[in-house]
């Protein structure tokens, strides 16, 4: 099947071609950073994880989400999501990719990465981590191909499938349980210290992951005869408005609890995002950007009138997936480092360098991303022929 | 022809991958190695501030612990790497800080450096088990070797006492100390309680360059030792307690 | 076969690039030629012996280190009964004290880089130690 992706329109051919310049281009940085150290980033001994493991969280959460659309298909049987269902298991293929990416190119001495699978340490978090995520990535391709591929030859999936499916879903939810654990446990770090930590990551991933799949599947709709269907968009969309209206709701809880208790250790990371501490506030106007921009999709999406309207679903789902990259990426990674546990504050802004490593390794998600999506289009043009 | 290709290669990658899987498991939940003492150690520190304090601006026992450790000195702030320095009470003790905190506490900073825990949560989150709790002495010890520099045990530590090496250490090193290694870039590093000189029966380099002799350094586990003595008869604190992390060096203020 | 000429053509130049490194250096003579390695040491005996540590010694160096390390064992017996300390740079080192001259001659010659051991470990001629500085990993 994947010969579908090795030819097609002119728009096509550029897109390939300006993913891969983007690639070079992080590639070279990487390079760069590989001989110099991760010095040439912006992080520092306060602040020892930054734009690449904000970019790491995020995605996990994107990769999760496709548990949004599989769930109602095939545990409910909610036909309308047919279509839509091939779409979210190869975005999350492409997520976890962009996930492993990200950790990689953080790592200090990246030629050691396999001492991770040679001395494996399952007290640390990050052992069932890559457990949960490789293995979800597998669970996703294998799901999504051969889905695909019996579709391509009209002919019933094979039976195999279906217990793979059903295991796909409770494993996208503890992926993104598994990477909350990452910082749910440590004591040291009193931000992150919290049991909402899970939930909040699954809420704001159910929440990003299906309106940057609406959005995707605009695209889609833009290029090709190929649509999901106007019943599909709109549930997705309520899910992001339920989603997105939980995570709001648990952001609120967690400040209660901070600011009720009036305990320092805790409000004084809150009061750094969005009031700046101690004339440091780097991070303010992100934090009011984000919550601007989540009421502003809350306000458009709870609507049903604003929400029906196309054009400005397009708007909503992009407020949300921005609000969230800001509030989960930057906002929560960065700020549990600031203040120190020492209590002193080292700011953290990424440099040119890092922002060129981090967008090649979007390219590479995107580009993992059109070849899937390529191969799909290509099929469903095909029978719609 | 018995068998067909397409069952021959499931086989195969099934018998594969179990083969690694099991050889993993058995590093995982199997125990390493490490020689046996007769009795096993519980290696640790009082710092004694009101000794440190006699001399004002004293940096003797981090410039000996620096030499002896090839620890380099970075000017930029966000790069530096150190094993033991000087904090001011409200950043060492934060918990504990308060407006009338006595002159005397805020006259000089403390002593602070890896605290060598018994329940040390950069252990717990290792990955790669780099570093380790030994169980003969109870250091915490960093393989560098083995790290992958992935930071998550900086993160956790509560301390702050772990610094990377975000950039070559070599051209930083005024003088290097040839008996002990330099670190690569890429590898995460802190005080190891100097465990190559205690093999040879030394004092660790910060206790031996203490002229006032503020730091006093022993085995917990000995009833006898001049530091169960001391931890007796005077009043001692450390550092964040209600973490659980049960630190191992002691502070008379 | 279709395209038969092509598919051999190919084939044919295929095992030419693959074998290029014996082509290039019998051409060159650059390989013609075994490492020679100079001791700089009044000490006749290694650790152990030498047959023993032309196939093992990078073996009783990661035994070492995993040793000293991890099991804070820093003695080591050898098979002639003598005890040494285990450490590359004051045991090792001691004796072949010119890593260019001894270490490298075979290591470059056999083309093997890793394991970067001199990126941390410091050599008693201290002006090559700032060569040992590899970039990348």
């Amino acid at each position: 099947m994947i010969e579908y992706a090795l030819s097609g329109t002119k728009k096509y051919w550029t897109l390939i071609f300006s993913l891969i310049v983007i690639i070079g281009i992080g590639f070279t940085a990487y390079l760069y950073q590989l001989r110099e150290g991760l010095g040439i980033t912006g992080m520092s001994r306060d602040v020892s994880w930054g734009l690449y493991i904000a970019q790491f969280t995020f995605l996990v959460g994107v990769a999760a989400s496709a548990v949004m659309v599989v769930l109602p298909y095939y545990l409910h049987n909610y036909k309308a999501f047919g279509k839509m269902t091939i779409l979210g298991e190869f975005l999350a293929v492409s997520s976890v990719v962009m996930c492993g990416l990200f950790i990689f190119v953080d790592i200090g001495q990246p030629s050691r990465i396999l001492n991770t699978l040679l001395y494996p340490s399952p007290r640390s978090v990050f052992f069932w981590d890559f457990i949960s995520l490789g293995g979800y990535f597998l669970l996703n391709l294998v799901i999504g191909w051969v889905s695909l591929e019996s579709e391509r030859k009209s002919v019933p999936p094979p039976s195999w499938i279906k217990p793979l499916i059903y295991l796909s879903i409770p494993w996208a939810i503890s992926i993104h349980t598994v990477t909350a654990f990452i910082y749910s446990g440590l004591g040291a770090r009193s931000f992150w210290f919290t049991a909402i930590m899970a939930p909040r990551f699954l809420a704001s991933a159910f929440a990003a992951g299906p309106a940057l799949l609406i959005l995707l599947t605009f695209i889609v709709r833009k290029v090709s005869t190929f649509d999901p269907g106007k019943e599909a968009i709109q549930t997705l969309a309520k899910i992001v408005t339920y989603a997105i209206i939980i995570n709001v709701f648990f952001i609120l809880l967690e400040l209660f609890t901070a600011f009720y208790s009036g305990i320092e250790e805790h409000t004084q990371h809150f009061e750094y995002l969005f009031f700046g501490l101690h004339g440091k506030s780097a991070l303010v106007p992100f934090m009011w950007v984000s919550i601007i921009l989540a009421i502003t999709a809350i306000i458009l999406l709870v609507n049903p009138r604003t929400r029906k309207k196309e054009g400005i679903l397009i708007l909503a789902c992009i407020a949300v997936f921005v609000s969230i990259w800001i509030e989960k990426g930057m906002g929560l990674v960065v700020t549990g480092f600031i203040p120190s546990p020492l209590e002193k504050i080292t700011e953290y802004m990424p440099t040119a360098p890092e922002i060129a490593i981090t967008l090649g390794v979007y390219g590479i998600g995107f580009l993992v991303l059109s070849i899937l999506y390529k191969i799909v289009i290509t099929i469903r043009n095909n029978e719609a022929c | 022809m018995g068998i067909n290709r397409r069952s021959f290669l499931k086989m195969a990658g099934l018998a594969s991958i179990s083969g690694l899987g099991i050889k993993g498991f058995t590093k995982a939940f199997g125990s390493e190695s490490e020689t046996t003492k007769d009795k096993k150690q519980k290696l640790a520190l009082v710092i004694d501030m009101r000794k440190c304090r006699e001399e004002q601006g004293c940096r003797d026992c981090i410039l000996a612990c620096h030499k002896v450790h090839n620890v380099p000195e970075i000017e930029n702030p966000k790069h530096e790497v150190k094993w033991i320095w000087k904090e001011n009470f409200e950043h060492a003790f934060p918990s504990q800080n308060h407006k009338y905190v006595s002159d005397k506490v805020k006259s000089a900073p403390s002593i602070v450096l890896c605290n060598h825990c018994d329940n040390p949560p950069c252990v717990e989150v290792c990955p790669t088990q780099a570093t380790f709790k030994r169980e003969s002495d109870g250091i915490v010890m960093m393989d560098f070797h083995r790290c992958i520099g992935c930071r998550y045990c900086m993160v956790a530590c509560p301390y702050g006492a772990r610094s990377f090496n975000w950039e070559e250490a070599k051209p930083h090193i005024k003088e290097i100390n040839p008996t002990f290694p330099v670190r690569a870039k890429g590898v995460v590093e802190k005080c190891n309680l100097c465990a190559e000189r205690i093999a040879k029966n030394e004092l660790p380099a910060c206790v031996e360059a203490c002229k006032e002799k503020a730091i006093l350094f022993g085995d917990l586990n000995d009833p006898d030792s001049e530091i169960r003595h001391v931890l007796s008869t005077n009043d001692t604190i450390r550092r964040k307690p209600h973490l659980s992390t049960m630190p191992n060096v002691y502070y008379i203020m | 076969m279709y395209d038969s000429v092509k598919v051999i053509t190919g084939i044919i130049i295929f095992l030419f690039l693959m074998t290029s490194p014996l082509w290039y250096n019998l051409a060159t003579g650059k390989a013609s030629y075994v490492p020679e390695l100079k001791i700089d040491s009044t000490e006749t005996q290694c650790v152990e012996s030498t047959e023993f540590m032309r196939e093992n010694h990078m073996e009783l160096l990661n035994t070492w280190r995993n040793e000293v390390v991890r099991g804070g064992s820093r003695i080591y017996r050898a098979s002639n009964g003598k005890e040494y300390e285990k450490s590359l740079t004051n045991t090792c080192m001691n004796c072949h004290k010119e890593r260019t001259e001894f270490c490298s001659k075979c290591h470059d010659y056999a083309g093997v880089k890793k394991p970067r051991c001199w990126n941390c470990h410091n050599e008693p001629n201290l002006e090559t130690s700032q060569e040992g500085l590899v970039y990348g990993n």
